[in-house]
């Protein structure tokens, strides 16, 4: 079957998508997003994580059809646009990830940017306060770092608020 | 395999019945993993996520009436006070982004012991909506589930709704597991009192074939209850309770946990539960 929906704002559309196929199966195989990763298949891990019509959902357990007409966004577009030398800038989530070197082998990465960007949207992107560790910990429950790279990744996040906070500018989507 | 994508529910409800075999599928999170797993392939799956019936709620007469669709984000964030245990059982659900798509109504269809709505919807009481080209019936959670992945869901039916008894008196839900997110309930129990009948309600999770209640715990409590204060109940009284919550279960030993640690665990929650009642009793839950 077809299936035609948006991703970080394009028009897309995958052909002789098989009925029980995953949202993740067509964004990475079909559509060359490969962005968000593949791992357990089963919404343990957190590794698929991308935005349903504003939303943070597992890709892998979304079927293709259900994601018709709907909005997608994957890690790929937090990327802001060119930059001064010509490269893409990188998101605050990003940016802070970078920084506090909340990334080791970079499998889970994805996933936790756009998860933690959700949260920021959330909270201080709604003008609200930055969320604490408890907060952070739970919205980042879902998301697996085999690497266990967890102290990291609650600077990045808590550093990514601040500097959002402080900008006012909110999260990316 | 079809995928059949119905947008009003008249129609979600013909498919169902001209394609009984057709697997219903909402936010994916129990189907999409036996798709990607190959371990199962249905003819034909029936995608009930754009029809908009399904994801709404509101009052009924007495019930809340919940959308077997509305996903467990908007019971947490929207309906703590109108539906107190199966909030904080949906708050224990998985992760974030589960929560997001996940629902009670795909937890009715699996139909696994293990699902953490159930305690609640059998502790108070709730009717589960089931809905056909036949007609529509109302069949008490009670009776809803007859074993693992078996229910009263008749083939060409649909799970449309439940309804939950406005609560009358404190709720409570507790769960047992390996990690405070993302696990299966090892067990998990819920305590609903109601101040006006002066009754209780037991659900026990995670520990038989099906959910569970215990009559004989909830007599106990409901005769021993301070339902004039919510004073905490005496030592030998919790323990009583405990005692007859843990009888009421029929665990089995898995992976997961032994049946005798299973009937400990139960025996636990059942008198924190009976602690954490009075002390909201006493705050003025009734």
């Amino acid at each position: 079957m077809r299936v035609e929906f948006t991703v970080n704002g394009e028009d897309v559309a995958a052909e002789d998508v098989w009925p029980g196929e995953s949202l993740l199966y067509v964004l990475r195989e079909r559509l060359g997003l490969p962005g968000s990763k593949n791992a357990c298949e089963q919404g343990e891990c957190g590794s698929c994580t991308v935005y349903l019509d504003g939303v943070t959902v597992c890709a892998c357990m979304v079927a293709a059809g259900q994601a018709r007409g709907r909005r997608v966004g994957t890690v790929e577009g937090l990327t802001g646009g060119e930059g001064a030398v010509g490269e893409s800038r990188l998101s605050t989530v990003q940016e802070a990830f970078v920084e506090t070197g909340a990334v080791q082998c970079g499998f889970c990465t994805p996933g936790l940017v756009v998860q933690a960007d959700s949260l920021i949207a959330r909270t201080v992107g709604a003008g609200g306060p930055a969320p604490g560790d408890a907060e952070i910990r739970e919205a980042l429950a879902g998301n697996l770092c085999r690497c266990t790279g967890y102290e990291k990744i609650l600077e990045a996040v808590r550093t990514a608020a601040e500097r959002e906070q402080a900008h006012g500018t909110g999260g990316a989507r | 395999m079809e995928f059949l994508s119905p947008s009003t529910f008249e129609d979600a409800l013909s498919a169902k019945s001209s394609a009984p075999e057709a697997v219903p599928i909402m936010g994916g999170t129990d189907v999409m993993v036996e798709l990607n797993f190959d371990r199962r392939r249905p003819g034909a799956l029936l995608d009930l996520s754009r029809v908009r019936e399904l994801a709404q709620w509101g009052p009924e007469g007495p019930y809340l009436r919940l959308g077997a669709g509305v996903p467990y984000t908007e019971i947490v964030e929207r309906l703590a006070a109108r539906a107190p245990a199966l909030a904080r059982a949906a708050r224990t659900v998985a992760s974030p982004q589960i929560r997001n798509r996940g629902s009670v109504g795909g937890n009715l269809g699996t139909a696994s012991p293990a699902g953490d709505c159930h305690p609640p919807l059998v502790a108070q009481g709730a009717l589960v909506e089931l809905a056909s080209v036949r007609g529509v019936r109302r069949v008490p959670a009670r009776a809803f589930y007859l074993g693992p992945g078996r229910s009263a869901r008749e083939d060409d039916e649909l799970v449309s709704a439940v309804l939950l008894p406005a609560p009358a008196g404190p709720q409570q839900f507790s769960k047992i597991g390996t990690r405070n997110a993302m696990v299966i309930a090892v067990a998990s129990f819920s305590l609903v009192l109601d101040a006006a009948t002066r009754t209780a309600g037991t659900g026990i999770g995670s520990a038989g074939p099906r959910p569970l209640r215990s009559p004989q715990a909830e007599e106990f409590l409901a005769a021993e209850f301070d339902w004039q204060g919510g004073a905490e109940p005496s030592q030998a009284a919790a323990r009583h309770f405990a005692e007859l919550v843990a009888a009421a279960a029929e665990p089995i030993g898995d992976v997961r946990g032994s049946a005798s640690y299973r009937r400990h665990a139960l025996s636990v929650m059942a008198r924190r539960a009976w602690y954490w009642c009075a002390e909201d009793y006493r705050k003025g839950a009734r």
